[in-house]
């Protein structure tokens, strides 16, 4: 920077807004929120002439570190339990970082505030360079890390793959339907602002401790853009707040942002940190401590709390009912445990737990082992292909979820599932709020309010209905998560590469055809619907059956 | 004596996870295999780039997942009347037991697309730093050299209105034009090839409103505010205005960046930055606005104009659509050099304005028509008639 100081400099560009006189900007996005034109000033006071050398000398050191960590050799002290949860982690987020580079044109029109765009500008390259800057990543584990299988066809699994689905509610919710609701509030008020921090610190911290260093550097020099799209969305949350107007739809809207983030980030990030380590000390937190850390008392309390004094409405309940599914529902453990109930469709490889995790899960989670213990055991009993089948076929005490229809994380806490018929078809909730966002939040009108900007569920939310009928070896050739020789798993449920031990495609034949649980739920008659949702929530924990009637 | 407490720290342990330890079924598969490189080898842009925004005609199984409130989500491919081939097959039906695969990669022309420069993170944040540190050192150097006091009070007039005023075509396309278009497009390709269109203009602006800042502080009659008159009122610059405007409210993300790109920039950008002020700031002792103002043509000559050409070549030779394409883009040009021409016109007098004269305007018009009729023949269009006007 020159002798300029930042703010003259800062002053100087508000000169470069104007307003038309002959032709308005095309309006491309619509949303029910209203803005009075309040002057908010940008908080960033970013002028490009000292940005630009900044983020440089950050890629300076980012790829400094990549070069060391491979003359280094730090692959040769890289757990591959932890890498392997990799493989899921960055073929998703380069898509919600390019993505919110993309919903920044959505607030232009939407948000009358031209200090307010130099900000999101900037935002909009910052997120360039994060998802690139991810996919250089996932290209050096690709390159230098021992199985590239799963890295090397990433973003065709991504695009296929049920995991990859869920995750991808956290690129699309940014660039659709209110622009306000979407680019404002899902975006920058709740995934950055609040969930930005497991994603990008609490995860990088377990990284560095499974050998990784790589991942905190790339992730860390990330995190230091997202202070600065906090500070644009805290801004356009505090031009919202000034027309009562909105008072309505933002507590709509931080509803549906929060509990969504909660169900997609806290499945991934909980399962990778988790699951994905070897570090088993017992000092070192659990994601619940680093939830209670960086979300409940960073985000909630300290950032959420204080707006009250502005009308915000706070979700409290739902806040107080993400930690209650963490911390007493096992949420994070019955996803884990799904997502390797599910090996099989997925492109990576889960290591089997061991007497020394059990140990760590018991101390940190008292009661871990009685409920989710044995199915580990018979998981590691199964993991290697020895006339059986994988275990999603075995008999292990556990029943096969039926999805949620919003968040499509299936239904986990079973006692929780709620079922209704919507759009002419039944389907199934992972919980009574995931419910509340179709049925009610995602409709044109809200509370008897008309609200012709909100977007709209859509797709084919349930993975398993394109594959009703299919047997199981079609379906992962169909998906692509097949490697080199044609018939071995890209998937395995163990580490053990030799190839005698991986499982492939001819292990799969035996196995009885997918089913598709929505497809079934249509096909029943009330009856035997309300059978099963009785029968439905008695299950669990651990996905248990129901236990029989006395 | 006390024993030191043990530091808790996760312990090293030697895994032998690197690349080559052992021989499996994909142990030296490592490129990414879901696209077809341009060239024979993948380059590194593409691997960053290529297919991180999805597209339900090949691997979207499931399909968008929200949308507006319309129905729609993803980045339809009716935001622009172009085509690519491809274009008019139906996304693949989904349905129970239909399965997830959808049409070979890349399905559609659209995904054919390469930008030239290859610009990513790495390359873009490099170039950039560059021009900025150049541009400051220029201007430090010309303030200690009192180089601002050759400057005639002509050409301290010239450059405080008709330079300021560029600032705003700058800022104004760079924010509503090219970063609005950054979502419209169907591939990760157009979109961050324009995204980084949109911070060169941002960051061009951004320069000028800097230099203009300087100016004010170095030379005691420069006016920092004259350039907000020059552009809300002089009639010289309401048809640049007018023009700049009209690009902004156009829908069609395709008609906005051709008609931006590959009309107004070539014959009005180049004409006021590089047959005038270039031209003429030597004339008048100024060795500094032209090195500022090079940089954004350098930006626009070397490097945007580059990508469009690239993506615009693609769709004039289109195989299915090629004729589709050029008889829409011929109307484009139709109206666009219209309306170029007339506001390029409408800045004749500002030619008039330094004390030491450029090459007359008409010369100046004459060059950039003539690089512009080159470009449409490298485009396989033909230069419209309004052209003459």
């Amino acid at each position: 920077m020159s002798r300029q100081s930042v703010a003259k400099a800062h002053q100087k560009i508000q000169e470069l807004s104007w307003e038309p006189q002959y032709h308005e900007p095309v309006s491309q996005y619509g949303t029910d929120y209203t803005f009075r034109k309040a002057q908010k000033k940008d908080p960033l006071k970013q002028v490009l002439r000292s940005y630009f050398p900044m983020q440089e000398e950050k890629d300076h050191r980012v790829y400094g570190a990549q070069d060391g960590a491979i003359r280094g050799n730090m692959f040769r002290q890289v757990q591959e339990r932890w890498l392997e949860w990799q493989k899921l982690f960055l073929s998703i987020i380069p898509l919600p970082e390019i993505s919110a580079a993309r919903a920044m044109p959505l607030l232009f029109r939407t948000v009358p505030n031209p200090e307010l765009h130099n900000g999101q500008a900037i935002q909009m390259i910052d997120e360039v360079r994060h998802s690139t800057i991810q996919q250089n990543l996932k290209r050096l584990y690709m390159n230098n890390y021992i199985d590239p299988a799963g890295f090397n066809n990433s973003l065709r699994n991504f695009q296929s793959d049920y995991c990859g689905t869920i995750g991808r509610q956290f690129a699309e919710g940014f660039i659709t339907g209110d622009a306000i609701t979407a680019a404002s509030i899902y975006l920058t008020i709740v995934a950055e602002t609040a969930f930005t921090n497991t994603l990008f610190v609490a995860m990088p911290a377990e990284a560095a401790a499974n050998g990784d260093y790589l991942l905190p550097t790339v992730f860390h020099s990330v995190q230091s853009d997202e202070s600065r799209h906090i500070s644009n969305g805290y801004a356009t949350l505090l031009m919202a707040l000034s027309d009562e107007s909105n008072h309505q739809l933002l507590e709509r809207d931080l509803r549906y942002a929060w509990w969504n983030n909660h169900r997609v980030v806290d499945a991934a990030i909980g399962t990778f940190i988790e699951y994905g380590t070897k570090d088993r000390r017992k000092d070192r937190e659990s994601y619940a401590e680093m939830w209670r850390r960086w979300i409940y008392d960073d985000y909630y309390r300290s950032y959420l709390v204080p707006l009250e004094k502005y009308g915000l409405v706070i979700p409290h309940d739902l806040i107080e009912e993400a930690w209650n599914q963490i911390w007493n529902k096992g949420y994070v453990h019955e996803v884990a445990q799904f997502f390797a109930t599910g090996w099989l469709a997925n492109y990576w490889r889960i290591d089997p737990m061991t007497d020394e995790d059990f140990e760590w899960f018991e101390y940190k989670y008292p009661g871990w082992y009685d409920k989710y213990g044995k199915w580990w055991e018979n998981y590691n009993r199964l993991s290697t292909p020895n006339g059986h089948h994988p275990i999603v076929a075995e008999n292990v005490d556990y029943v096969y979820p039926h999805r949620c229809w919003t968040c499509m994380v299936p239904c986990l806490v079973r006692e929780d599932m709620t079922m209704a018929e919507v759009d002419g078809q039944w389907r199934t909730y992972c919980h009574k709020e995931c419910q509340w966002t179709d049925e009610t939040a995602f409709r044109p009108t809200y509370q008897g309010r008309e609200t012709p900007n909100m977007g709209q569920l859509i797709g084919k939310r349930e993975w398993e209905t394109l594959y009703h009928g299919w047997n199981w070896a079609d379906v992962v050739s169909d998906m692509g998560f097949v490697r080199d020789d044609g018939k071995t798993m890209t998937a395995q449920p163990h580490l053990d590469l030799d190839p005698k031990k991986m499982w492939t495609l001819d292990h799969l034949r035996r196995m009885p055809p997918v089913q598709s649980p929505n497809v079934l739920l249509n096909e029943w008659t009330p009856e035997q619907r309300d059978a099963f949702h009785a029968d439905y929530i008695k299950q669990g924990p651990a996905g248990r059956p129901a236990p029989a009637d006395d | 004596m006390t024993t030191p407490q043990e530091r808790s720290v996760p312990k090293p342990v030697f895994t032998d996870a690197e690349a080559g330890a052992k021989t499996f079924p994909d142990s030296d598969s490592r490129r990414y295999n879901y696209f077809t490189p341009a060239k024979r080898k993948q380059s590194h842009y593409e691997d960053v780039t290529v297919e991180v925004q999805p597209d339900p005609r090949h691997y979207l199984s499931q399909g968008w997942l929200y949308g507006f409130s319309d129905g729609r989500g993803g980045y339809p491919l009716d935001w622009t009347v172009l085509k690519a081939w491809g274009s008019d097959r139906p996304e693949p039906e989904r349905y129970p037991g239909s399965g997830g695969k959808g049409y070979d990669w890349p399905a559609t022309g659209w995904h054919e697309f390469r930008d030239p420069n290859e610009e990513w993170e790495l390359t873009f944040y490099r170039y950039n730093s560059n021009v900025v540190r150049q541009v400051n050192q220029n201007i430090d150097n010309a303030r200690q050299s009192k180089a601002f006091e050759q400057w005639n009070q002509n050409w301290v007039k010239f450059v405080e209105r008709n330079v300021g005023a560029w600032m705003h075509v700058d800022h104004g396309l760079g924010l509503y034009l090219y970063a609005n278009a950054n979502r419209r497009a169907p591939t990760n390709m157009h979109n961050n090839a324009i995204s980084v269109n949109s911070m060169h203009r941002i960051r061009s602006a951004q320069d000028l409103a800097l230099y203009n800042l300087t100016l004010t502080e170095e030379i005691p009659s420069f006016d920092g505010q004259a350039h907000l008159e020059a552009w809300n009122n002089d009639p010289q610059w309401q048809g640049v205005r007018e023009t700049a405007e009209q690009l902004t409210a156009t829908d069609d993300w395709c008609e906005a960046i051709f008609a931006s790109n590959v009309i107004f920039e070539p014959l009005v950008g180049e004409l006021f930055r590089s047959q005038l002020v270039q031209h003429a700031a030597p004339r008048n002792g100024d060795f500094v606005t032209p090195t500022i103002v090079g940089v954004a043509e350098y930006d626009f000559a070397e490097r945007d104009l580059r990508y469009t050409r690239a993506m615009f070549e693609l769709l004039t030779s289109d195989r299915e659509f090629a004729d589709h394409n050029k008889q829409i883009i011929n109307g484009w040009l139709s109206t666009w050099t219209a309306r170029s021409i007339a506001a390029a016109r409408a800045l004749q007098p500002i030619w008039s304005q330094p004390d030491s004269k450029p090459p007359r305007f008409e010369d100046g018009l004459d060059a950039v028509k003539s690089r512009f009729a080159a470009l449409l023949s490298d485009l396989h269009l033909d230069v419209p008639k309004e052209l003459g006007q």
